[in-house]
C-alpha cells in the first residue's frame, strides 16, 4: 500500500509487531510504521469483529487502536515509535489488565 | 517523557499548535502574558504544517512554499517565552476556564484567564459503501504519512472527491515518486455556475494561479475522471476494487488504496463541550461557533481561532490567531497591546486571507449523495450503525441525534461523533423534513477524548470531593 521514499534518511528504530522485529524510522508514529511494514496490521472491531486499518491518521477516527507495550486501546497515530517497543495488533475490545 | 505544566494558572492557554495556535501563543507571549500552548501531536504544525521541524522531505519544492511558511511560525514561537507541551490531550474545558489535560497517562489541571481554542478542522465524513474497509483512508491521512514519514502509495491507488487539498496531495505524491492510478472528481457540474458570481474575488486571490498550476501538473500524469456521481469500495476484509459512475456510465477498477476527501469542517468537540454556541452554516454545511470580530465565543474568556472558527484556510488561521491573542492582551494588559500590530491592520490581513473563500466553498460544496448515505452504508464507524438503522429509528420515534444514542448508540463510541455527527444531523434532518439547525447535534461532554478510569481515579481529591460520593 505504501513505500518509503528514497529521500528518507532518518535513522532506523527497531520495534516488534506481534513479536516480529520490524525496522521503523525515527519519527514514525506507530500507525505509520505498521502501514509501512509488510505485517498484517488489521485490527478487528469490538462491535462486530470487522477488520480495520487506520483511516484519519490525525487522532480523530480511533481506527488505529492498538496495544503498545502492554497497554491496550492506544491511538497508534499519536504515539511515536521507540527502540524495542512491543506492538500487538488488537483483536476486538481491550482486555482487562491491558 | 512526561512534562506537566509548570504553573497552575496562566494568563492565556492556547489549545492546538497549528497555524492559529502557533501565531496566538507567540503573540500573547511576546506581549508579556504568561502563556501555555497545549498540543496533542508529537511536534508543532497541526495538520497543515505537520512535522514542520522533523519532516524527512527536506527538498523544499516537494512540499511547496506554502508548507515552509510554518517554519517561521515555529521559530517565532520558540523565540518567545511561551511554555509548550506536546502529546498533551486536553479532555476538559469548562465555563470557569478550568482545563484538564492528559500528559503521558496522567492528568494535570490548569486555570486560564483567557483560553484560545485552536483545535482546527478535520476532514468531512465521506460515508460511501465500503468506507470502513482496510485500505480506505482520507486524503489527509496520506498527506500526514507523506509529510511526517515520506511514505507514498505504491500499489493501485485511487483518489476520490473534491477540493484544493486533493490536488495538492496528488501533486505531492507524484513529486515523491508515489503511484496514483486515477483521480475521481466528484465536483457537481452545477457548482461551477453557482460559483461564477464569486469568481472575481477568487481569480484575484493567490489560490487561483497556484491551484491551476497544481492541477495541470497532476493532469499531465494521472487520468482524471470528472463528474463522478457515485462511489463505492469493495473487498473481503481488504479493499480490492472500487466502482464509480460518471456520465451515467459505471466502471469498476482494482485498487488497494482509496483516498477520500470532500473538504474539511471545524473540529467542534472541545468547543461544544465547553458550552460554546454553534450554528449550522448553510454554505459550509457544518457547525460553526458564534463569534465576535475578535473570535470571542458565547462563553466569557474563550476565543476560537483558526479553522475551528469556520473554515478559512491556513493563512486566515494565522491572522485569526493573532487577532484572538491581541484581544486577550487588550483585556489583560492593555498597555502591552501597543507593542502589537493594530487590530485594524490585522482585520485587513484577515480580509485578504479570506479572499476567494466563498468561491471555493460554493464550487466544492459536496453533493448530497456523498453526505447523506442510504441503505447498508455505515454512518457511525465506531458502533457500526448503518443509514437504514438510523432511518428505522426515526420511523419509530427518534427525533434527533441525542435521542438516537438511546436507540442505536451512534456517536457513543471512542470517536465521540467526530466521524458520524454531521452525517447523522443531515440524515435525520432530511428524514424528518427539518433543517439541520432544528435537528441539532450531539450534546458533547468531557472527557472529549477517552481517558482511562485509572487516570481519572488518580486525580487529586479534596476531602469534600470524597465526602460527596462516599456513603456512611
Amino acid at each position: 500500500m505504501f513505500k518509503r521514499s528514497e529521500l528518507d534518511k532518518r535513522p532506523p528504530v527497531q520495534i516488534f509487531i506481534d513479536g516480529v522485529a520490524v525496522a521503523a524510522r525515527q519519527g514514525d508514529t506507530v500507525s505509520a510504521a505498521l502501514l509501512a511494514s509488510s505485517c498484517d496490521a488489521r485490527r478487528s472491531t469490538a462491535v462486530s469483529g470487522a477488520l480495520r486499518l487506520p483511516y484519519c491518521m490525525m487522532g480523530v477516527c480511533f481506527d488505529c487502536l492498538v496495544t503498545i507495550d502492554g497497554v491496550g486501546n492506544r491511538q497508534g497515530c499519536l504515539v511515536p515509535v521507540a527502540e524495542g517497543m512491543q506492538i500487538e495488533i488488537q483483536k476486538g475490545k481491550r482486555e482487562i489488565g491491558k | 517523557m512526561t512534562v506537566a505544566p509548570e504553573r497552575e494558572e496562566y494568563d492565556v492557554v492556547v489549545i492546538g499548535a497549528g497555524p492559529a495556535g502557533l501565531a496566538a501563543a507567540a503573540t500573547s507571549s511576546e506581549a508579556g502574558l504568561s502563556t501555555l500552548l497545549l498540543d496533542e501531536n508529537v511536534g508543532p504544525g497541526g495538520q497543515v504544517f505537520r512535522a514542520i521541524d522533523s519532516t524527512p522531505v527536506t527538498e523544499r519544492n516537494q512540499l511547496g512554499a506554502d508548507y515552509w511558511v510554518g517554519a517561521e511560525l515555529v521559530q517565532a514561537l520558540r523565540a518567545s517565552d511561551a511554555e509548550v507541551i506536546h502529546r498533551a490531550t486536553v479532555w476538559s474545558l469548562d465555563r470557569n476556564l478550568d482545563i484538564a489535560v492528559s500528559i503521558g497517562g496522567a492528568s494535570a489541571f490548569v486555570k486560564a484567564k483567557r483560553v484560545i481554542l485552536a483545535t482546527g478542522a478535520l476532514e468531512r465524513p465521506f460515508p460511501i459503501p465500503g468506507w470502513t474497509l482496510p485500505g480506505v483512508m482520507t486524503a489527509g491521512a496520506a498527506q500526514t504519512m507523506l509529510k511526517s514519514s515520506a511514505l507514498v502509495p505504491d500499489g493501485p491507488t485511487v483518489i476520490a472527491g473534491q477540493g484544493p487539498l486533493l490536488w495538492l496531495l496528488a501533486a505531492q505524491i507524484l513529486r515523491l515518486g508515489g503511484r496514483i492510478d486515477r483521480i475521481l472528481d466528484t465536483t457537481e457540474r452545477g457548482n461551477y455556475f453557482a460559483a461564477l458570481p464569486h469568481a472575481f474575488a477568487f481569480l484575484t486571490s493567490p489560490y487561483f494561479t497556484k491551484g491551476l498550476s497544481m492541477m495541470r501538473e497532476v493532469k499531465a500524469k494521472v487520468q482524471v475522471v470528472s463528474g463522478v456521481t457515485e462511489l463505492s469500495a469493495s473487498g473481503d476484509g481488504q479493499l480490492a476494487s472500487m466502482s464509480y459512475v460518471a456520465g451515467g456510465k459505471r466502471e469498476i477498477i482494482p485498487a488497494d488504496l482509496l483516498l477520500l476527501h470532500q473538504g474539511v469542517v471545524p473540529n467542534v468537540n472541545l468547543a461544544m463541550a465547553a458550552g460554546i454556541e454553534h450554528r449550522w452554516d448553510d454554505l459550509q454545511l457544518c457547525w460553526s461557533p458564534v463569534l465576535d470580530a475578535s473570535g470571542h465565543s458565547s462563553v466569557a474568556g474563550i476565543a476560537i481561532a483558526g479553522d475551528g472558527a469556520g473554515i478559512g484556510g491556513a493563512n486566515a488561521a494565522v491572522v485569526r490567531g493573532r487577532i484572538a491573542a491581541r484581544a486577550a492582551v487588550e483585556a489583560l494588559a492593555p498597555a502591552a497591546a501597543a507593542k502589537l500590530p493594530a487590530m485594524a491592520s490585522l482585520r485587513a490581513d484577515l480580509a485578504k486571507a479570506e479572499r476567494g473563500r466563498v468561491f471555493l466553498d460554493t464550487l466544492f460544496r459536496p453533493a448530497p449523495q456523498f453526505r447523506i448515505p442510504a441503505g447498508d452504508t455505515i454512518v457511525c464507524r465506531c458502533e457500526e450503525v448503518t443509514a437504514k438503522d438510523i432511518l428505522d429509528a426515526v420511523a419509530i420515534g427518534a427525533t434527533g441525534p441525542n435521542q438516537l444514542k438511546a436507540y442505536r448508540r451512534t456517536g457513543m463510541g471512542p470517536c465521540q461523533g467526530r466521524l458520524c455527527g454531521l452525517t447523522v444531523t443531515e440524515l435525520m434532518a432530511q428524514a424528518r423534513g427539518k433543517s439541520p439547525q432544528e435537528i441539532g447535534y450531539y450534546r458533547l461532554r468531557a472527557p472529549v477524548k477517552p481517558i482511562t478510569l485509572a487516570e481519572l481515579a488518580a486525580v487529586p481529591k479534596s476531602e469534600d470531593d470524597i465526602k460527596a460520593v462516599v456513603r456512611g
